[in-house]
């Protein structure tokens, strides 16, 4: 029988490293006991943690809870992820009313039927990726030959950025998302970021501006929004580049990790890969089990109480940070049966991978339709792929918010 | 079966028309609920209650009478 966890551990806890898909012991500690935990983060100060799916549910659709990162005790799981929610005010750190004003200047951009039209420009795609990584020879890393390039592609064609500035962004990005970077390269990526998009917003908006110039429709993100928001005064083009930024970072990286983690599980189960690739309907069901189980967005969502209120049974004061945990919710006995098994046949929805309430992700249909098309796809490509190296021999990015693989070895 | 959406409160998530199409739709113009279909037939019940359960934002209701 294994040890009582250190609950008194500085959050975010470790993960036991012979079970890295499992969450920190910890958390079904805390989930069988009271539910809500105080724990202590890296600068001493106190967050609550709730880890069941009704208290997440609750508190994430809260009129009460605030996502300001510039309220006292916002909670921050490093000293770069704090400098980063305060660098800029963000989509994910802004309240009602502004928040719905800002996010529905996207939602029809992200539209589900929307992104339906996205399906053959992503199948051209994946399957020039596919032919990459053949003609690149095996084993081949699968996250740099397909994970990864994939989701890049799609949000770089979306907004409208030339996909050969990929390195930089990429490196921007995992700057502001890990969780070991120093602050002020944390402020010296979002500066570079910005003043990237802000270049761009630029040139589109004189391209705009001059009606000589024929320049047609918007095609693209960037372009649409320099035409429908920025040109007739409705957001300021350093609105419109924080947006860019944001959904460059939450749009490819999340999508990546899931990628790698979904095809890591069928590549180790081979019943569940059966089960899966049955039919399109059965590769849709088992996405959203991949969703739920591996939980990529594994120590979020932070969140401030600007009300007492009581969760869970627990007395929360207004002022009170806390992580509504999406992973623990997923594995929540209550919700789901045996829930640290990954079963592609069981009906995961809802889940609350993308979150819940007014954050709720607002590129889950793009997300969905790219985790659909590759899985699909890929055992159809490479009916024989396989793992290149044994399982316990995998890294996983510990030191990020996105939880992941760092490599995933492949031969066919 | 009548169902309500309260279109003020969505987010534009989307999980509504993908899981029931012939009831919920997204406007063209802003991403946000239109509701195609306010007495879905019974063949549909399954999948508005899916819907209502998967709104992030408690947007649909079903009114039984
Ligand atoms: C499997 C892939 C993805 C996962 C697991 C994921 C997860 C999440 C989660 C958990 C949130 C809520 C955060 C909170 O409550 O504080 C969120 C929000 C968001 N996501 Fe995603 N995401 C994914 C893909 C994408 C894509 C493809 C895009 C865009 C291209 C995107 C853009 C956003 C944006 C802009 C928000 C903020 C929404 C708001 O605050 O209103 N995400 N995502
Ligand atoms: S599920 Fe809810 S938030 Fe999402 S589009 Fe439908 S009504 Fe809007």
């Amino acid at each position: 029988m294994a040890s009582k966890p250190d609950l008194n551990a500085p959050y975010p806890y470790a993960r036991d490293k012979r079970c890295p898909l499992d969450l920190p012991p910890q958390i079904a500690e805390t989930r069988n006991d009271d539910g809500m935990q105080q724990v202590t983060l890296w600068n001493g100060n106190k967050a609550w943690l709730a880890t069941r799916w009704e208290d997440v549910r609750t508190i994430l659709s809260s009129p009460d809870i605030s996502s300001d990162a510039e309220k006292a005790n916002y909670p921050a799981v490093s000293a770069s992820r704090s400098a980063q929610a305060k660098s800029y005010k963000t989509i994910f750190t802004m309240d009602p009313p502004v928040h719905g004003q800002y996010r529905r200047t996207l939602t029809k951009d992200f539209a589900f039927k929307r992104m339906q039209e996205l399906r053959p420009m992503i199948e051209e795609a994946l399957n020039s990726l596919y032919d990459q990584m053949e003609q690149g020879g095996k084993p081949a890393d699968f996250v740099e030959a397909v994970a990864l390039p994939l989701p890049s592609l799609v949000v770089s064609m979306l907004l409208g950025v030339p996909y050969s500035d990929r390195e930089a962004l990429q490196e921007w990005s995992r700057n502001r998302m890990a969780l070991d970077t120093s602050p002020e390269v944390v402020q010296d990526s979002a500066k570079k970021m910005g003043e990237y998009f802000d270049r761009l917003f630029a040139e589109k908006e004189a391209l705009y501006s001059d009606k000589s110039k024929n320049p047609g429709d918007p095609a693209d993100l960037v372009s649409r929004l320099a035409v429908e928001q920025i040109l007739p005064g409705h957001i300021t083009r350093l609105d419109a580049v924080l947006m860019c930024n944001i959904l460059y970072i939450a749009g490819h990286e999340t999508t990546a990790n899931q990628i790698g983690f979904g095809l890591l599980g069928l590549l180790t189960k081979p019943e569940q890969k059966a089960n899966m690739l049955q039919s399109d309907e059965s590769v849709k069901n088992g996405v959203e089990e991949m969703l739920r189980y591996y939980s990529v967005v594994h120590l979020h969502s932070p969140r401030v109480c600007t009300k007492d209120m009581i969760v869970g049974g627990q007395e929360i004061k207004a002022g009170d940070g806390v992580f509504a945990l999406l992973s623990g919710a997923n594995r929540d006995p209550k919700h789901y049966d045996d829930p640290d098994a990954f079963d592609v046949t069981r009906n995961a929805i809802p889940h609350m991978a993308f979150g819940f309430g007014i954050h709720q992700c607002i590129g889950q249909s793009l997300a969905r339709l790219e985790l659909q098309i590759l899985f699909e796809s890929v055992f159809k490509r490479f009916p024989n792929l396989k793992l290149a190296v044994p399982e316990e021999s995998l890294e996983y990015k510990e030191n990020a918010t996105v939880y992941g693989l760092k490599t995933l070895p492949v031969t066919w | 079966m009548r169902v309500i959406v309260h279109s003020e409160k969505c987010i534009g998530s989307g999980r509504c028309t993908e899981l029931a199409g012939s009831v919920f739709d997204q406007g063209e113009d802003d991403g946000i609920v239109v509701l195609v279909s306010p007495k879905p037939s019974d063949d549909q019940r399954e999948a508005v209650r899916d819907a209502v359960q998967s709104c992030p934002v408690s947007a649909i209701e079903i009114v039984e009478d």
